[in-house]
């Protein structure tokens, strides 16, 4: 689905990550952990051709990143942003239904199987009640859902998801997750999902570690997810309990 | 959302904004001899007032109002800033700092809006290629060298104005304030108008998508480059076109799509047409006013669009959602 190779990003004078290479699988689900400015957002960025690469190769569904246009991009990949403007003039309807974009075909307003997406987008992440509020009014959390049924409205195959569970709570997390994986494991998408929840990163297939220098890990979740490369990563002492997909990682003050 | 009769309405406010324009004016024509005129055409005095002053006066402030409406619509869009109007980018200035260059040398009509033209074409061009970097595209960049350029601009005719001899000066005053007196045929203009609404609204959810922030737009597969510079080029000709024909006639630009989405029209489906439609009947029925109001003196149409149009964005601004 995503296959990268020497992949190198920069930021300024910094490298932030050095010939990364990388294949996801359809069906796999990556955690991508890292400290702040660790260059997730930036890798990210770089993967959905937002912003370029120093050097490397990218594919996307066996096919060079750099020879897709615009639109038959977002018919295959799809991007939840970390941070987006927040102004935006139409209703939250409106604002899910411009998640079909790539997909449109008419050249005034949606079709019905646009609306009919995003009627389910919006269900799936319990925003139909708001479905004709306008989408100034919503709260923070309300928003980073509105986003995600956005991106659950573009269906795309290959889901990039940058900290997906801020803003939202306890329960909201949870079914965020658990509609990643549904999607991942039904049907058969990939997903890079940034998070510095490392419980749900437990919830993962893969794990891709970025140590904000170049250096990089990129493995099984239950080989990598250690207390020890936990410590090392983010610079502070963890304790885990449990193992495996059930782990917990609390950090010891 | 519920289908107002939003079109239904502003189609009928264009065509009694055009009957009324060629209802008023010095000489007096009653309600009856319009209809006659347009049904039963006798020729007569009657038959020229309407048909060879009125009517090509009505058609270039409708075209201009349309253009200059729909110009503040796309760049409000590109900017996405909501103080962007159809002078922000400086081709205003560079039409009004060549206009009255040739009206100082007394130059007739023609050579004076050649000047204008030449004015305006050299703002595109030296704003586009400031701004303009090798794929990037930076629109803060855009928007400052656009009103940088435009304070360079605005010294320089304060200059030609001090400098201007008396005789000069009113010309040179009405062209700065938009003045449809001397508007020639408008047929480019409308031709203009006319492409302008058909591009872009079949691009408009694109604009839709845009208006979201160009990364976001990108995210969702929309090819933000061209899109982008299309909509900087189509609004600085559609400004260049209403520019030659009226002046600068301000206030149209900004206020006409405020207006209209502090009503509820929010999707560039309906806003950007419906814009033209609101724009041309403002500005027609602005230069009804100022041909009539105190005639047979002639007054600056762009006075009455800021004078009418004033009260009315305050009210919309002021009035409880």
């Amino acid at each position: 689905m995503l296959g990268v190779e020497q992949l190198t990003i920069t930021a300024g004078s910094r490298t932030l990550c050095r010939e990364l290479d990388l294949a996801v699988a359809p069906g796999e689900l990556w955690a991508v952990l890292g400290c702040n400015g660790s260059g997730k957002t930036t890798l990210l960025h770089a993967l959905a051709g937002l912003a370029p690469a120093a050097a490397g190769r990218v594919t996307v569904a066996d096919k060079p990143l750099a020879t897709y246009s615009r639109r038959e991009l977002g018919r295959t990949l799809g991007i939840l942003l970390q941070r987006e403007d927040q102004e935006f003039w139409g209703t939250l309807a409106d604002y899910v239904l411009l998640g079909r974009y790539p997909h449109a075909r008419s050249l005034f307003g949606w079709n019905a199987p646009d609306e009919e997406a995003a009627v389910r987008a919006l269900g799936a992440f319990d925003l139909k009640p708001l479905a004709a509020q306008s989408y100034g009014t919503l709260s923070g959390g309300e928003r980073q859902r509105a986003r995600l049924a956005q991106l659950w409205a573009q269906n795309p195959r290959l889901l990039l998801l940058d900290e997906p569970l801020q803003h939202l709570d306890l329960r909201h997390q949870l079914q965020t997750l658990e509609l990643v994986r549904a999607a991942v494991r039904g049907a058969g998408k990939a997903a890079l999902v940034v998070l510095h929840d490392l419980t749900f990163a437990c919830r993962c297939d893969r794990v891709l570690m970025l140590r904000g220098d170049g250096r990089y890990a990129a493995g099984a979740a239950a080989e990598l997810l250690q207390p020890e490369r936990l410590e090392d990563l983010y610079g502070c002492r963890v304790r885990a309990f449990g193992n495996g997909p059930d782990a917990h990682f609390i950090p010891v003050i | 959302m519920s289908r107002s009769p939003l079109f239904p309405v502003l189609l009928v406010v264009a065509a009694s904004s055009l009957f009324i324009a060629l209802l008023f004016g010095t000489f007096p024509i009653s309600f009856v001899q319009v209809f006659d005129s347009i049904f039963f055409p006798i020729p007569g005095v009657v038959q020229d007032v309407i048909w060879r002053l009125r009517l090509p006066r009505a058609l270039a402030a409708f075209a201009c109002g349309g253009l200059l409406a729909s110009a503040g619509v796309l760049l409000q869009v590109l900017l996405r800033n909501p103080l962007a109007d159809p002078y922000i980018l400086g081709v205003s200035g560079g039409a009004a700092l060549g206009a009255l260059a040739a009206l100082l040398l007394g130059a007739g009509l023609v050579f004076t809006n050649l000047a204008a033209l030449v004015g305006a074409l050299g703002a595109i061009a030296i704003v586009f290629a400031l701004s303009f970097r090798a794929g990037d595209w930076n629109l803060h960049r855009l928007l400052l060298t656009g009103v940088v350029l435009s304070a360079g601009f605005s010294a320089l005719i304060s200059l030609l104005l001090v400098l201007a001899p008396q005789a000069q000066l009113k010309g040179m005053l009405f062209w700065l304030m938009g003045d449809l007196s001397h508007a020639g045929a408008s047929d480019a203009a409308w031709l203009l108008l006319a492409a302008l609404l058909l591009v872009f609204t079949l691009w408009s959810g694109s604009l839709n998508a845009l208006a979201l922030g160009a990364l976001k737009a990108r995210a969702l597969g929309v090819a933000v480059g061209g899109l982008q510079a299309a909509i900087y080029f189509g609004a600085a000709f559609a400004t260049v076109a209403a520019v030659l024909l009226g002046g600068s006639i301000g206030f149209v630009g900004l206020m006409v799509p405020h207006a209209l989405r502090l009503t509820g029209v929010n999707d560039h489906r309906r806003l950007l047409p419906a814009s033209a439609l609101a724009g041309g009947s403002f500005v027609t029925l602005a230069d009804t006013f100022a041909r009539t109001v105190w005639a047979p003196q002639q007054l600056p149409v762009g006075v009455f669009t800021a004078l009418l149009g004033v009260p009315v964005l305050l009210f919309l601004l002021s009035r409880k959602p």
